[in-house]
């Protein structure tokens, strides 16, 4: 059986993805995946490492091209043409060390079109709970607020859909549960987040589903973390 | 909407910014200049006659070497922490990052030949003989055809495990044209024999060819794997 959304969602999909292979080289890093993701929700992508978690989020972002396979996002399979409607963060930082927050975001704020920029910049820097008036460059930030950085930087463009690479690493556990809070109200005002991680016990209760991957392949999803958990 | 000359000026703001505070590829190219200047004034001694005509050589192939320490830098500080994935992602136009780079790598190395002329000039007692007008003619023809095509093939070999090696690989052979342009152009300048218009017309029309065909080909280099 494919493993496919909630069925009794009567929303079209935000994202389909259909037969998505990806090789590099001999290795297939994504073997045939097919699910579809209904909007407004959020999913928490597990697997072991090489399980091809970050190769789908990056095909999903359209920085990696699948080598067979096709993928929807927002109704359209040109995902040039969605793509100011995502926000993708991934395992580093996507940031210029030698720039203040403000003056990284100010930037990509540009990159997006972003009306009132400063404030707009101000705001998401406020909702990750950093210091819009932190002047010293990112390079001199702890590993924790650079994560925070970079969740503000993929916030900007205000995303409907938003791609999570690992966004609670190396991050205590405190600010870990304000992000997962901010994403639930993310969620709640109707955006998609996909979120891969390894601290799958930290979106129990704020995810709506927990898709398992395992050798380049949805193996399993459900509503339940602990029902995986218990399947030997 | 972002127009390409607003995302241009933007991305050529930040790359001055970041220079500005780091001074990675200025520091590298200068130093590099200045000892090419002085081993080379210390390995012969021309006269004034013959420096006219080797010193051409001389200074292009200085500038070349020197630029591809500036090109390297341009695009290393982009995959320090993958900041090129958050371009490839946003909506913003692969030629609006091309010309920025393109821009901002024309600035370091003309502020390099602004301060390495006068140098060249003492060490090697020169005086244009030519139509002195058409040397920063000629430097800025050639400098813009080292940065376009330096800038193009930097990205090209920016994921490749050995990219220091890959740039003059791919550069120096594709510059030949221009190379040759450039030292005939300022040979004939210094020297006063020969005109150099033909050369400055041949180097225009490398600009030219070279800067649509990067343009054309930088979106594909941009989005690869």
């Amino acid at each position: 059986m494919l493993p496919v959304g909630d069925p009794s969602s009567t929303l079209c999909p935000a994202v389909i993805v259909t037969d998505l292979v990806k090789q590099f080289g001999r290795f297939a890093a994504l073997r045939g995946v097919t699910a579809e993701f209904a909007p407004g929700r959020l999913y928490a992508i597990l697997g072991d490492n090489g399980a091809g978690k970050t190769t789908l989020l990056r095909a999903l972002a359209g920085l990696t091209p699948p080598t067979r396979g096709i993928i929807s996002m927002l109704g359209t399979t040109d995902l040039r043409s969605v793509c100011g409607q995502v926000g993708y963060m991934a395992h580093p930082s996507l940031l210029y060390d030698e720039m203040s927050g403000m003056e990284n975001l100010g930037y990509f704020a540009r990159l997006y079109d972003v009306s009132n920029k400063d404030q707009r910049c101000a705001e998401v820097i406020g909702a990750v709970k950093l210091d819009p008036s932190l002047t010293r460059p990112v390079g001199q930030y702890s590993q924790g607020m650079r994560q925070r950085m970079s969740l503000a930087r993929a916030l900007l463009n205000d995303p409907k859909i938003l791609l999570l690479d690992e966004p609670f690493s190396n991050v205590d556990l405190r600010s870990a549960r304000e992000m997962v809070s901010l994403l639930t109200g993310l969620r709640d005002a109707g955006k998609t987040i996909f979120v891969v991680t390894h601290q799958a016990s930290l979106l129990e209760g704020a995810a709506d589903e927990f898709v398992w991957m395992e050798s380049g392949q949805i193996v399993s999803r459900s509503s339940d973390l602990a029902a995986r958990l218990e399947t030997p | 909407m972002s127009t390409v000359p607003s995302l241009t000026r933007a991305t050529l703001a930040k790359d001055l910014r970041l220079e500005w505070r780091s001074k990675d590829a200025i520091n590298s190219m200068l130093f590099f200049s200045l000892l090419v200047v002085v081993i080379f004034s210390f390995s012969f001694d021309p006269t004034a006659e013959e420096s006219r005509r080797i010193v051409g050589g001389l200074v292009w192939v200085a500038f070349l070497f020197a630029a591809v320490v500036a090109l390297n830098q341009t695009w290393a500080r982009e995959i320090r922490n993958q900041v090129l994935d958050a371009y490839r992602v946003s909506p913003a136009p692969a030629n609006a990052l091309f010309l920025a780079k393109v821009l901002g790598n024309f600035i370091f190395v003309t502020v390099l030949q602004a301060l390495m002329t006068p140098l060249f000039i003492v060490f090697y007692n020169l005086r244009a003989l030519g139509p002195a007008y058409q040397l920063p003619i000629v430097a800025a023809l050639g400098t813009w055809a080292l940065v376009v095509n330096g800038t193009f093939f930097a990205a090209m070999s920016l994921r490749t495990r050995s990219r220091e090696i890959m740039l003059p690989l791919l550069l120096f052979p594709i510059s030949i044209p221009a190379l040759l342009a450039m030292v005939e152009a300022t040979g004939a300048i210094l020297t006063g024999e020969f005109s150099a218009k033909f050369w400055i017309v041949l180097l225009a029309a490398y600009d030219v060819v070279f800067t649509i065909a990067s343009l054309f080909l930088f979106g594909f280099v941009l989005q690869a794997e």
